[in-house]
């Protein structure tokens, strides 16, 4: 079997969610300055609200691609409610308040969301009853599922979708306003409020497409899923360069294949002193060597101190 | 000249607040004795709390930085008495030796991670430390194989106490006609080390550093202007609340006897910034008030939680131990939003002129 | 002219930002213990030139000498360890710290004690922190505020935030203190005062670099002006002569000083 070309279709699939995860902290970050650190927790219950849908419609005789699409549709809406409501109710208030202060509001309603869901569906793995029959594909000695070819696809669709939503929607050129002077955006007669809301509301729309897709590709949920996920999303988006779109995508999937072919080669690597159970540390070590090198990202732009 | 001198009563009053916090201090081991050891042991955790915070104030407080990754270096300081004074390796240094080893380690991994990252806007600084943090705790995971370093999960057991001659923190003794348990010998030592770490903090904000760091904190531009080397005056504070994580490390591991990974996970590192930021950051008696209250806090609601329930419902509903992080959380939250900066905030501070002309 | 006499020469300066060229070649020549102005209509380039020899930016092309050696200010802290302290257009103080403290933080670069000397305040730490508050006192004095060296920067008036901001940078014991706008926002009695204070810190031994609207203030207190427009010195020389020089007329002083 040849590994490369497995390691580099795995990271594709992983790195497609990161993007996705990675574009609901960019967005955020690129408008009003904030480390949302809830939204790992958002694209978790996204996975577990799509699951308690796909569950309870499983035995209803609906086709599985119908019980799909609604659990994702419904997984999407919740996100989005709680998206927003994460907005106004715990950030708006304190949109003037020193530096850490929301910051530390975002790792307070990270906890409350992980146990409030550890309180819903339990402390153990929940594991998704299979809905699609998984096909398996053989290219050059590497082979691909369905499940992937999905998720691939379903994240190109997204995100061509937000591209298209940012560059020729009048909420879209607000966002961009909003995102380079949010003072002269607001004398131009947008509404501030709206925007920042709008891009809680998308990014989580965003992060529950990603929390579907995470759970049917290992079939597996958990409440403390979204912590690692976040982290390492949020790495995407710094590798692209915060603020970015282009950026947190190319530093996704950048992250996905760096993460697959890292832990497929490290034992070849290190001798075997290193083995693959060291594969979540590659994130941190290429965004900590990145940070080094091009402080502002791959695909930031330089940004001086002004006087 | 100056209508803003301290009065002469009101300094009576202070000293009189010091000899009543003495008694009060040199009693709490005493009085949480009567409710068995345990009480004394949650008061020592408050107390290498109080140190921690107030080793991060250091950090976040005064220079400004964000640092979620701080566990690391405790958890560098631990296993390295962890591994230095247990049978795991068969050595067996004192902690004379050791504490200040690990201190150092602390530090040496302090200014590696920090000098590429500080020259870097804030927030990536935070990202940073959180992954950092997270790289030691896997490496600590894992380091069991090929070769034995850190046994892994299981973690590093039977380590030596503190011992001074034949005097060992771990056992109870007699000392003037009074019984000191293990548990409350510890806890004068670690008073002893919290009131060294509040006297660095205060003399640091009163000292050409400590200005220098608040110099940066209201405006990083200026104070470049005024010909503050910026990288390394911060480096000096990450390097400092790092030895005091070290340090702390050490202690727990001396203290506990046992050291694993679960110990230094990222929400260790949230607790104590919580800590820093909820009690007021920069303000030490707000810093320590959020300490005691963080550590009490959860075991309040662990000792309540239960017995709450069943006197409501009739049977327990919900986990206790997922209810308690609920509340911690929106405790967080809750304090955020109704005061931004922190319970105890500094008041304007008050300066005599007598003490600033030395 | 002597070597000497030259406190900074700047040559061929450059500087742009994407496309847009701030300077443009910019060369002059300031003399030791003069006052020397900078004037220009608004984006002239001035502070982009203040920022370029303060180490705030990075000059692409050109470079500076100052007091016979060449700037390497590729940071802030550097260009004021070789003696050029500054004032920001938008003042720039540590609101939370009080007048006093804003100038002993101005002499963090000429003063030594570290973490050790600070927590155990041995003698000779003791003695520096006293000589930095002696220090920074005589020099709200100097500047005239120090009946207010006990509040906040943030509650002082406007003209006495300009001055403390000035006492921060003398803090740093400048060979040149370049003023970036300092009459801005004043009324005639204030600008006047600040006349006598700057024409005092010159008399005391520091050139004075100014760059300023008030074009009134420039010409009385100057002894020499350079004059910027679009990135481009356009004329150097005593007031007067800059003053009826056409360029300039045209440029920037048009119908606004008869």
């Amino acid at each position: 079997m040849d590994t490369l070309l497995q390691q580099l279709i795995n990271g594709l699939t992983l790195g497609a969610v990161y993007a996705l995860v990675a574009l609901g902290y960019t967005m955020v970050y690129g408008i009003i300055g904030l480390i949302n650190f809830a939204h790992g927790e958002v694209v978790m219950i996204g996975t577990m609200v799509a699951f308690t849908v796909i569950v309870s419609l499983a035995g209803s005789g609906m086709p599985p691609l119908l019980v799909l699409g609604i659990g994702l549709l419904v997984s999407v809406v919740v996100c989005m409610v709680l998206g927003w409501a994460l907005e106004r109710v715990a950030y708006r208030p304190l949109r003037h308040a020193p530096r850490l202060t929301p910051l530390i509001t975002a790792i307070g309603m990270s906890i409350v969301l992980q146990n409030v869901a550890m309180i819903i569906w339990g402390r153990n793995y929940i594991t998704f009853p299979p809905m699609i029959h998984k096909q398996i594909y053989d290219i050059g000695g590497a082979s691909f599922t369905n499940v992937q070819v999905a998720i691939v696809s379903l994240a190109a669709v997204v995100m061509l979708g937000l591209i298209y939503l940012v560059h020729r929607t009048r909420i879209g050129m607000a966002m961009r306003a909003t995102a380079q002077n949010p003072h002269v955006a607001s004398l131009m007669g947008v509404d501030i409020n709206r925007v920042i809301a709008m891009a809680f509301i998308i990014g989580s729309a965003l992060g529950a497409v990603a929390g579907c897709m995470v759970g049917s590709y290992y079939e597996i949920a958990h409440y403390q899923m979204g912590f690692m996920l976040g982290l390492k999303a949020f790495t995407a988006a710094v590798l692209g360069g915060i603020g970015n779109l282009a950026g947190a995508m190319a530093g996704g999937l950048l992250l996905g294949v760096i993460e697959a072919l890292g832990a497929g080669y490290i034992g070849d690597l290190t001798g075997d002193i290193l083995g693959s159970h060291y594969q979540d540390i590659f994130a941190f070590i290429v965004l900590i060597i990145v940070l080094i090198f091009r402080p502002s990202g791959l695909f930031g732009e330089r940004t001086g101190d002004r006087a | 000249m100056n209508g803003r001198a301290r009065p002469s009563s009101s300094r009576q009053r202070h000293w009189l607040g010091f000899l009543l916090l003495g008694v009060v201090l040199l009693a709490v081991p005493f009085v949480a004795a009567l409710g068995g050891q345990a009480w004394v042991r949650i008061a020592n955790f408050a107390i290498l709390y109080v140190f921690l915070a107030l080793g991060l104030n250091i950090v976040v407080g005064y220079a400004g930085l964000l640092d979620l990754g701080y566990v690391a270096f405790y958890a560098v300081g631990a296993y390295a008495y962890a591994l230095l004074a247990s049978p795991h390796f068969g050595i067996h240094l004192p902690f004379w030796v050791i504490l200040p080893l690990g201190a150092g380690l602390a530090c040496i991994f302090g200014v590696l991670l920090g000098a590429p990252t500080l020259k870097l806007r804030g927030d990536y600084l935070a990202i940073v430390t959180l992954g950092f943090g997270e790289i030691v705790r896997i490496f600590m995971n894992n380091l069991n194989a090929p070769v034995n370093i850190t046994n892994g999960a299981q973690g590093i057991t039977l380590i030596d106490p503190i011992r001074i001659g034949d005097f060992s923190f771990a056992q109870t003794s007699s000392f003037l006609g009074v019984t000191l348990s293990g548990p409350q010998k510890y806890y004068f030592l670690l008073v002893a080390l919290a009131l060294l770490v509040i006297m660095v903090n205060i003399r640091l904000q009163d000292s050409r550093i400590g200005r220098a760091w608040q110099a940066i904190r209201e405006d990083e531009i200026a104070a470049k202007a005024c010909g503050i080397n910026t990288r390394n005056i911060k480096l000096l504070a990450f390097a400092m609340g790092a030895s005091f994580g070290g340090i702390a490390g050490g202690v727990f591991s001396a203290m506990q006897g046992f050291v694993s990974p679960e110990s230094f996970s990222l929400m260790e590192s949230i607790t104590i910034l919580a800590m820093v930021v909820l009690g007021g950051m920069g303000h030490i008696p707000g810093v320590i008030l959020g300490a005691i209250l963080l550590t009490g806090l959860p075991e309040a609601l662990r000792y309540g939680i239960e017995p709450l329930q069943r006197a409501l419902f009739g049977r327990m509903i919900v986990d206790p131990e997922s209810l308690r992080m609920l509340v911690f959380g929106l405790a967080l939250v809750l304090v955020m939003r109704f005061r931004p900066a922190g319970l105890w905030p500094s008041s304007q501070r008050r300066r005599e002129l007598a003490e600033s002309a030395g | 002219m002597s070597e000497q006499q030259l406190l900074l020469e700047a040559h061929a300066v450059a500087k742009h930002f994407g496309g847009v060229k701030a300077l443009h070649d910019v060369s002059l020549t300031i003399r030791r213990g003069e006052i020397y102005g900078l004037i220009g209509p608004n984006g002239a380039g001035k502070t982009t030139f203040f920022n370029c020899l303060t180490g705030l930016y990075r000059n692409e092309g050109g470079h500076f000498i100052f007091d016979g050696v060449r700037l390497q200010a590729d940071a802030p802290h550097k260009a004021a360890a070789v003696g050029i302290a500054r004032t920001f257009q938008n003042i720039r103080l540590f609101g939370n710290m009080t007048a006093l403290e804003n100038v002993m933080v101005g002499r963090h670069l000429r003063t030594r004690a570290g973490v050790v000397g600070a927590i155990i305040r041995n003698p000779a730490t003791r003695a520096e922190e006293a000589g930095i508050a002696r220090r920074a006192e005589e020099l709200l004095h100097y500047v005239g505020i120090h009946a207010r060296a006990h509040d906040y920067a943030k509650h002082l008036s406007y003209g006495d935030q300009r001055r403390l901001e000035i006492a921060r940078a003398l803090a740093t014991e400048p060979k040149l203190l370049a003023l970036d706008e300092p009459a801005a926002g004043m009324n005639g009695t204030e600008t006047e005062a600040l006349r006598v204070l700057v024409e005092g810190i010159c008399r005391d031994g520091v050139t004075v670099l100014l760059i300023e609207h008030d074009v009134k203030l420039v010409m009385g207190l100057c002894g020499r002006v350079a004059v910027l427009d679009y990135g481009e010195k356009i004329c150097e020389d005593v007031p007067a002569v800059v003053q009826k020089d056409a360029r300039v007329v045209e440029a920037y002083l048009g119908g606004s000083v008869a």
